[in-house]
């Protein structure tokens, strides 16, 4: 890890880097992983300048290595973002923010006729265009799209 | 034994080409020889938690003239569902009275739910602006019954396209039939771009028009659907739009001889009453062509055919 960033985000001994982050959404996905209620270091930054965007953020939390379900969390809202995990202050993993096929369960559904809002019943997704992100409700067949996406509360 | 045994209907991607043909051919029969006592050992289930008069009772008709007893409710009002029990409770415990179950509720994405949650198979009688796949067969069998094919037909669509559930699954089945769609409808209530993608998906191709009149000598099939006033933002617009889709005797004039009137009803004022007496209106017959379809459906899921 270049020593540059070293100064501006600290390194952690152990735990995740999420990197890349487009800089609008750095705060949502601390928000959809829930880091407002993490106990242990969290560290963000943002407009942080970049060799692969002229800006972007950063989040780094120590001691965490996030579910595949979170990591999905974060490929629908950046999908360019980079996941590093980190042990022993080394990178032992990197690779970007994958988008799955299905979303169970974390998707909320935005029309408000689907049962989904209507019953206790965990939401299910098929994804039908990754580049652009459009979901299709298992249930009612409407389409979720990158700008009307919300999260599960 | 057909392949549907045991299976769901909840939208009409759920079945494949052949198999629509398969049930068309099964519905023929019955047209023949409707009552048949195939089902007289099994209990169908019919759920309406809303109003219906047309689909319960050409369900309960098919079911009845098949020999099955049938259970249910037209009003969820005077049902647990009114005290709070949830549709899951409600599902498995019909589930456990019947051998199928019908169901028509408002909440969109319901049936699928129920077919999950049911050990018995679901088929979906309307699930609010979402699915009604027996509709759309039916409206194959009247178009396969009036032009002796599915294939290579002009299918004009009018109306509503904005929100007409039938004309949305209309298109995608028809899609597996080379058809060519002629589209009209007012600015407001033009098709969604989802279902047009998938007419281009097919390589099929689509003409959008808002006048009826510039599509009577081309079609095969009019499909008719209703304008409704509370669809439009402005009032001023819905009266200056609202003939535009209203078919009349005088306009016939020039259509094809095996061109057909279709219209899933009820209908209000979009076909005008001396079109009923035309060669052309096909609209009651469509209707009573589902109980057959229905009948078609209940018999091959449940293994009778």
């Amino acid at each position: 890890m270049d020593s540059k960033k070293e100064l501006v985000v600290p390194r952690i001994e152990n735990g995740t880097v999420i990197d890349h982050i487009p800089t609008n959404v750095v705060y949502q996905i601390a928000h959809i992983l829930g880091l407002e209620k993490y106990n242990d270091e969290v560290l963000i930054g943002n407009y942080l300048t970049s060799q692969k965007f002229i800006r972007k953020g950063i989040i780094k939390v120590k001691n965490k290595f996030f579910s595949k379900e979170d990591l999905s969390k974060i490929a629908l809202v950046a999908p360019m973002a980079s996941i590093i995990i980190i042990k022993n202050y080394e990178v032992v993993e990197k690779h970007e923010a994958e988008i799955p096929d299905h979303i169970d369960n974390f998707v909320k559904c935005m029309n408000p006729r689907c049962v989904t809002n209507h019953e206790i019943i965990p939401t299910k997704f098929d994804v039908i265009d990754k580049e652009n992100l459009k979901l299709r409700c298992h249930y009612c067949e409407k389409f979720v799209t990158k700008d009307t996406i919300r999260f599960c509360e | 034994m057909s392949t549907l045994k045991g299976r769901n209907l909840i939208s009409i991607t759920d079945f494949s080409k052949d198999e629509y043909i398969q049930v068309l051919d099964i519905a023929e029969d019955f047209e023949k020889n409707p009552k048949q006592p195939i089902l007289s050992d099994k209990v169908v289930a019919t759920l309406f938690f809303e109003p219906s008069t047309r689909t319960r009772l050409s369900f309960e008709s098919a079911a009845n003239q098949l020999g099955a007893r049938v259970i249910g409710f037209s009003d969820p009002g005077a049902t647990s569902v009114q005290k709070g029990e949830s549709l899951h409770d409600t599902i498995t415990m019909v589930s456990s009275y019947s051998d199928l179950i019908v169901m028509r509720n408002p909440k969109e994405g319901s049936s699928r739910y129920a077919s999950e949650v049911a050990s018995v198979p679901v088929i979906n009688a309307g699930d609010g602006a979402n699915q009604h796949p027996t509709q759309c067969m039916l409206d194959l069998y009247s178009i396969r019954k009036t032009q002796g094919k599915l294939e290579n037909l002009n299918i004009a669509c009018v109306g509503d396209l904005k929100y007409g559930r039938t004309v949305h699954s209309l298109v995608q089945a028809m899609c597996n039939f080379n058809a060519t769609f002629h589209l009209v409808s007012p600015e407001e209530l033009k098709l969604p771009s989802s279902v047009k993608m998938s007419v281009k998906n097919a390589g099929l191709k689509y003409y959008q028009y808002t006048d009826l009149k510039d599509v009577i000598a081309t079609a095969d099939i009019i499909y008719m659907t209703r304008v409704q006033r509370e669809r439009f933002a402005d009032p001023l617009e819905y009266e200056r739009v609202k003939d535009s889709c209203i078919l009349s005797a005088d306009m016939l004039a020039g259509c094809k001889p095996n061109m057909r009137v279709l219209h899933p009803l009820p209908r209000v004022n979009e076909i005008t009453v001396d079109v009923d007496k035309t060669p052309y209106a096909y609209y009651f017959q469509q209707a009573q062509n589902g109980v057959y379809v229905r009948q078609a459906l209940m018999a091959a899921i449940l293994g009778a055919r």
